[in-house]
């Protein structure tokens, strides 16, 4: 018998799984969500992602697809009578992948480091790590949403940063998205968590802090 | 009084002929019957018009669409795709699924075979031998992702080239280069041996002929100019 309908293989602390998740809820999909233990994956898994082995994974009537940013864009393609998550101009649609590319190369590899690292090591990497921030807040341009009057695909892949950012500063000591040093991102933060569907898919605070704390804890202990 | 008054040309392209990123954009211009202008640029002092182009990596290539910058190899050909979509082919397959497919594997390929060719070349300092290994095992996965894409037909895109065979057709040359320059093999007939018929095809496509030299240019390019070939810094994928 076929396999029919949408899961999801996930973990409940990925940044990237929950992209697909606010992507589906967007779109109204109903999906089964699988939550993976990475320490022990499971065969579906790795039956479904041989090549990487890593999560989030989508599986359309059996048809897996892996890598978030490819899954959301085939979520708006497959689903074009929902809510529109790609722009439909062909600019704005290489400029909302342009970012989405950025935010993912540099903005993520700028940002764990604070994670590992204390004092002055901690400082010049948080400054760096604002840098790449301010240079994606250029394309919120005093627009509600990076999607414009709504949320769209660039909020959905930056949007974890709304979320996951306060811990890690909570966590690490830092202070990186500040009203003084980037109070577009700040308020965009704010406004992307008071979404409905946004809101609904995001892992519990303090569970995240608890994971976070004992990582970093782990992390700079063996540095 | 009638004045002609001179305008830059609709679509410019800024980039280095070497850079397979720069290939990737050519070829899909070619295929759509796009003209253009390409502005080559100089290696190792960037033009004022590519720093203002692209601000953000300074980095080729850069397509300008009336004066409108797009950057990202992958996400200018899905752009040139999308703006001339009446132009035959399509780049992208038209299936959502099967689109998705080749979208991993044109970012899979970006995740591997260029620091992995930079290592082989000498640019950057690494295992070579684990490169090797790497790089095999990748190319295996995608002979398999071949047979399945292609159908029995010629290309990842079926009866034309699609924007996969792009992806890793443009690397091509860099790969030859490298097999002389390391004394290795890569895309050996004995274990890929639809990768290597599928290359010769691709090479010998009338949209990429023009624009993916032969692999001794490369290595003449690699010997030329050996500190100063764009490393990690000055192109962008």
């Amino acid at each position: 018998m076929a396999e029919k309908g949408v899961k999801v293989f996930g973990m409940w602390a990925s940044p990237m799984a929950i992209r697909v998740e606010w992507a589906l809820r967007l779109k109204g999909v109903e999906y089964e969500y699988v939550d993976e233990d990475l320490g022990n994956k499971s065969e579906a898994l790795l039956r479904y992602n041989p090549v990487t082995k890593k999560i989030p994974v989508l599986v359309h009537d059996g048809k897996p697809i892996a890598e978030s940013t490819i899954i959301v864009e085939y979520i708006d393609e497959t689903s074009k009578d929902g809510y529109p998550l790609m722009p439909v101009d062909p600019y704005e649609r290489a400029q909302a992948r342009f970012w989405a590319r950025f935010a993912e190369d540099k903005c993520n590899a700028a940002l764990y480091p604070i994670f590992v690292t204390t004092g002055e090591a901690q400082r010049k990497v948080v400054h760096e790590a604002q840098q790449c921030l301010k240079t994606l807040e250029t394309a919120l341009k005093g627009k509600k949403f990076f999607g414009g009057d709504s949320v769209g695909y660039l909020d959905i892949i930056v949007g974890w940063f709304a979320h996951w950012l306060p811990v890690i500063e909570e966590v690490s000591g830092a202070s990186v998205v500040t009203d003084e040093e980037l109070p577009l991102m700040k308020a965009w933060f704010d406004r992307f968590l008071a979404v409905d569907m946004i809101k609904a898919a995001l892992p519990d605070r303090d569970r995240l802090l608890a994971l976070n704390k004992a990582r970093r804890e782990q992390l700079v202990s063996s540095a | 009084m009638s004045s002609t008054k001179e305008e830059a040309p609709a679509v410019r392209v800024l980039g280095l002929w070497a850079s397979p990123f720069v290939i990737r954009v050519l070829i899909a211009l070619r295929l759509k019957g796009v003209e253009h202008e390409v502005l080559e640029e100089v290696v190792g002092k960037k033009s004022e018009l590519l720093l203002r182009s692209n601000p953000v990596h300074k980095k080729i290539p850069v397509l300008l669409h009336h004066g409108k910058p797009i950057s990202e190899s992958l996400i200018i050909v899905q752009y040139i795709d999308e703006v001339w979509s009446s132009n035959a082919p399509a780049v992208l397959p038209a299936d959502p699924y099967v689109r998705a497919v080749e979208r991993f594997w044109a970012q899979y390929i970006d995740d591997k075979f260029p620091r992995g060719i930079r290592i082989l070349k000498g640019t950057v300092d690494g295992n070579k031998d684990e490169i090797v290994e790497q790089l095999s095992t990748a190319l295996q996965l995608l002979e398999e992702a071949f047979l399945k894409l292609s159908n029995g037909k010629h290309y990842f895109g079926g009866d034309n080239i699609g924007y996969l065979d792009i992806a890793l057709g443009s690397h091509v040359g860099w790969v030859r280069a490298v097999e002389k320059i390391a004394g290795v093999q890569l895309l050996d007939a004995a274990k890929v041996p639809h990768l290597v018929a599928w290359a010769d095809r691709f090479c010998a496509h009338p949209a990429v002929m023009d624009v993916l030299p032969d692999a001794d240019r490369f290595v003449e390019y690699s010997v030329k100019y050996g500190s100063f070939f764009p490393t990690r810094s000055s192109t962008t994928k």
